[in-house]
């Protein structure tokens, strides 16, 4: 039985929720938790598109690495989240302005 | 001697040149040091002193130890035209017959450091080349030898006589450079060179002159000798180029196988201008005469050594007595071979003005140092006297004579100022207790320069007049008269240092005040007095002991006159009698006698002497006070005439010049105000375009950088996703 299209679906779905908590959410914790969901539609992705094209290991295997990734990633980002903090007694990020004009 | 077995006089002979020029650099450097302000005269008298031991290495070895002229300069010769290198063809061509006999070579010895291919060239540009080389003959040793005696007495007495004066070390500075100047011009062997240091000794003259350049004189009279031998050097000069244009050569001995060949017919110098070549020669000699006759004051050019004594008398001894002014004489000497018998002709003629006019003055000057400066001038005017009648030997041998006696006189003199404190003869008498020593030896030098028989200056003056009497015989009667003006002007010569000695040793003292504080000179000064009246009496004429009894003049053969021969005359070298010797001695004791009677009957008796003379001759006397006017005819003429000339062209250079720079300058403002509006509108409006839109784009994209992470995002996916819809739709 094939749920490819099904994984596509949810994977997008995830993208556009991820995307979309990203840009609305204020605090940087849900930021950062948007971009766990990018980065989970995209490790389904790689899983659904793998077993779709002859079952192979190597979509598996990128989906491990996104993992590994995005434990990185939030370490790096929640260290990230702890400076502007710091700087800014806030992890407000539309407050965190000061590369703009 | 021994050392000249593997050193050769080149090595003395430069060490003579660099000695005086160290002790310069030395003075000149440590001038500020407390050593040279004290003691500034010890390094110029070792150095000199070091020349001195050169130049009497150089003279033993030259004159004395000399082989027989002949075979010793064919020898040279031969050896020398093993050597192409180091000569031109026409050199070499030359050396060949110089063994065959009755030839027009050279028979003199002669020592060239080119023969050993030793010589530094100066210039080398194809068809002029200028080779240093130093020449040593029997004429440049006895030269170097009597320049370094005087310089050095000089220096010694100058220790003394200069003593506590503010600027003493620089004075022996001076001193060192003008014998540096002067040992070179004697030593060098080219024109050229002998120009450049000719022109040395003539700034080292103005140096001098002007020493003490607080009072007002010194200056004026440094400018004038300055100027006056600037004149004369022109003529030098253009005297050197027309040398060159004949012959290619500055090279005085190139330039004698070079005229030998004309002489011998084997070459011959092309026209010029039109003018055949005795014409020529007689032009370009006429050219280099001009030097000369600056430098060694003869009459039209004589004014500015009389008012050079400005100088201190040390240097009036040194420069314009014994040595630079006699350096004109010693040039003439050294090219003798290139006079043609008109330039020769003209030579003596106005070496017999020079010695009669400044005779004259002589007699009616009451400043001492002026008196021996026209003197000077007088024997000057033998000396050219001689040569132009053919003395080759008797001119050069009057030159070291009077080197020595003049240099006498002017130290004694110095030494009178020095302890009376003036000038003015008439301030002086009855010096003679007082000073002993300087009454003596100045004795002695006029004695010597009187002609006196016994003393040197009586040998060569003696051989003046047979000379002049020789070429008086052979050139009809009008030429006599150089010789009655020779004996004549011995007469003047004799009365006029008579009357200089009469008149600051004679008779009572006229200033009390300065008689009582007339003292005798210390040491550093009468030494060289004494040693200087020792060589007036037996420098020259005396059979020298150790010479196997040769005399000096024996040594001095005159060159064969090349372009006489060449133009097909030949100067006479006279053979006179032993009677004219007591012909100039009995003119010299009638003088004696008169010059006695007169001085002695106006201040011993009391009775009418000179000023009645003066009374009855009162316009001639004021003609020759004033030195015959030449001073307010130059004023009259050539300075004025210089001045119109001068403010002529500054007029020329206001009005025209100026004009011409002024409309430059205009022309140049007007296209630059051009030039910047061009830039400032369309180059600066460009620029200024290109900024106000870039500013302008900025401005509004820069809304975009909002700083808010959320934006970026939103940007971000924005633009992917309208990528990816062109992607999907229109590609």
């Amino acid at each position: 039985m094939d749920h490819t299209a099904g994984c596509v679906f949810l994977g997008a779905a995830m993208f556009v929720l991820g995307v979309f908590t990203m840009v609305t959410r204020r605090n940087a914790i849900y930021v950062l938790m948007g971009a766990e969901l990018i980065l989970n539609a995209a490790a389904l992705n790689f899983v659904a598109f793998a077993r779709h094209l002859g079952n192979r290991l190597d979509g598996q295997m990128f989906a491990i690495f996104i993992v590994i990734l995005a434990a990185a990633e939030a370490a790096v980002a929640l260290g990230i989240v702890l400076q502007i903090h710091h700087h800014f007694p806030t992890i407000d990020v539309s407050k965190a302005d000061r590369l703009g004009d | 001697m021994d050392f000249f077995q593997d050193a050769t006089p080149g090595g003395y002979a430069l060490a003579i040149l660099l000695l005086p020029l160290a002790g310069f650099l030395w003075n000149a450097c440590t001038y500020r040091s407390e050593f040279t302000r004290k003691h500034g005269h010890m390094v110029p008298l070792a150095t000199i002193g070091a020349a001195l031991f050169c130049a009497i290495v150089i003279f033993k070895h030259s004159v004395f130890d000399a082989e027989p002229a002949g075979e010793h300069g064919a020898a040279a010769h031969a050896a020398a035209s093993h050597e192409p290198a180091a000569h031109e063809d026409a050199a070499a061509e030359g050396h060949e017959g110089a063994g065959a006999p009755g030839s027009l070579a050279d028979p003199r010895w002669r020592w060239s450091s080119k023969d050993h291919g030793d010589y530094y060239r100066i210039i080398d540009t194809g068809p002029l080349r200028i080779d240093a080389g130093i020449t040593i003959d029997h004429l440049t040793a006895t030269m170097l030898l009597v320049v370094t005696i005087v310089a050095f007495l000089v220096h010694l007495y100058s220790s003394s006589y200069m003593h506590g004066d503010p600027r003493f070390s620089r004075f022996f500075a001076f001193l060192q450079l003008f014998s540096f100047s002067m040992l070179g011009l004697i030593l060098t062997d080219n024109l050229l060179l002998l120009f450049c240091f000719w022109e040395l000794v003539g700034v080292c003259s103005y140096f001098l002159i002007g020493f003490w350049f607080e009072k007002d004189e010194p200056p004026k009279a440094s400018m004038k000798a300055f100027m006056t031998n600037r004149f004369g050097d022109v003529g030098f000069l253009i005297g050197i180029l027309l040398v060159f244009r004949l012959f290619g050569t500055l090279d005085l001995a190139t330039l004698y196988a070079k005229l030998q060949a004309v002489a011998e017919g084997s070459a011959s110098i092309p026209p010029l201008f039109g003018w055949e070549a005795g014409t020529l020669l007689t032009v370009a000699g006429l050219c280099l005469f001009m030097g000369p006759m600056a430098k060694s004051a003869q009459v039209p050019m004589h004014v500015w050594l009389p008012d050079a004594m400005a100088g201190p008398t040390p240097v009036s001894a040194l420069i314009h007595a014994a040595t630079m002014v006699a350096a004109g004489v010693y040039m003439v000497g050294r090219i003798y071979f290139f006079f043609t018998p008109a330039v020769l002709g003209f030579i003596a003629v106005i070496g017999t003005i020079t010695a009669l006019v400044a005779a004259t003055i002589g007699l009616v000057h009451d400043n001492i140092k002026k008196v021996l400066a026209y003197s000077t001038c007088s024997q000057l005017g033998y000396m050219m006297l001689s040569l132009g009648v053919g003395g080759y030997s008797a001119g050069l041998f009057h030159l070291y004579t009077h080197a020595f006696f003049k240099a006498c006189l002017f130290l004694g003199a110095g030494s009178v100022i020095h302890s009376v404190h003036t000038e003015d003869m008439r301030e002086m008498g009855g010096l003679k207790s007082k000073m002993p020593v300087t009454y003596k030896t100045m004795l002695l030098a006029t004695l010597a320069l009187a002609g006196i028989p016994g003393l040197s200056g009586a040998f060569s003056k003696e051989m003046i007049v047979e000379h002049a009497l020789m070429w008086g015989w052979s050139h009809g009667a009008a030429a006599m008269l150089p010789a009655l003006i020779a004996i004549g002007g011995g007469g003047l010569t004799f009365f006029y240092m008579m009357r200089l000695i009469y008149l600051t040793f004679y008779g009572t003292p006229r200033d009390h005040h300065k008689f009582d504080h007339a003292h005798e000179s210390p040491a550093p000064m009468t030494i060289p007095l004494i040693v200087l009246a020792f060589l007036s009496v037996f420098s020259v004429g005396w059979p020298i002991p150790f010479l196997g009894g040769k005399k000096l003049p024996e040594l001095l053969a005159p060159p064969p006159a090349l372009a006489s021969i060449a133009t097909g005359h030949a100067p006479h070298e006279g053979h006179g009698g032993f009677l004219l010797a007591f012909a100039v001695l009995l003119v010299s004791i009638g003088v004696l006698v008169v010059a006695y009677r007169f001085y002695q009957r106006t201040y011993k008796q009391r009775a009418p002497g000179p000023e009645a003379w003066v009374a009855r001759l009162r316009p001639l006397h004021t003609t020759v006070r004033r030195l015959y006017y030449v001073d307010e005819i130059y004023e009259a003429t050539i300075v004025r005439f210089a001045g119109a000339a001068a403010r002529v062209l500054a007029v020329v250079d206001q009005k025209g010049i100026d004009a011409v720079v002024n409309g430059v300058g205009a022309v140049t403002q007007v296209l630059a105000k051009a030039g910047a509006a061009f830039d400032r509108v369309v180059v600066d409006g460009l620029v200024n375009v290109w900024a106000t839109v870039s500013q302008g784009l900025g401005g509004k994209l820069r809304r975009l950088q909002t700083g808010n992470l959320q934006d970026y995002l939103a940007f971000a996916v924005g633009g992917m996703a309208l990528v990816t819809l062109f992607f999907l739709f229109l590609a």
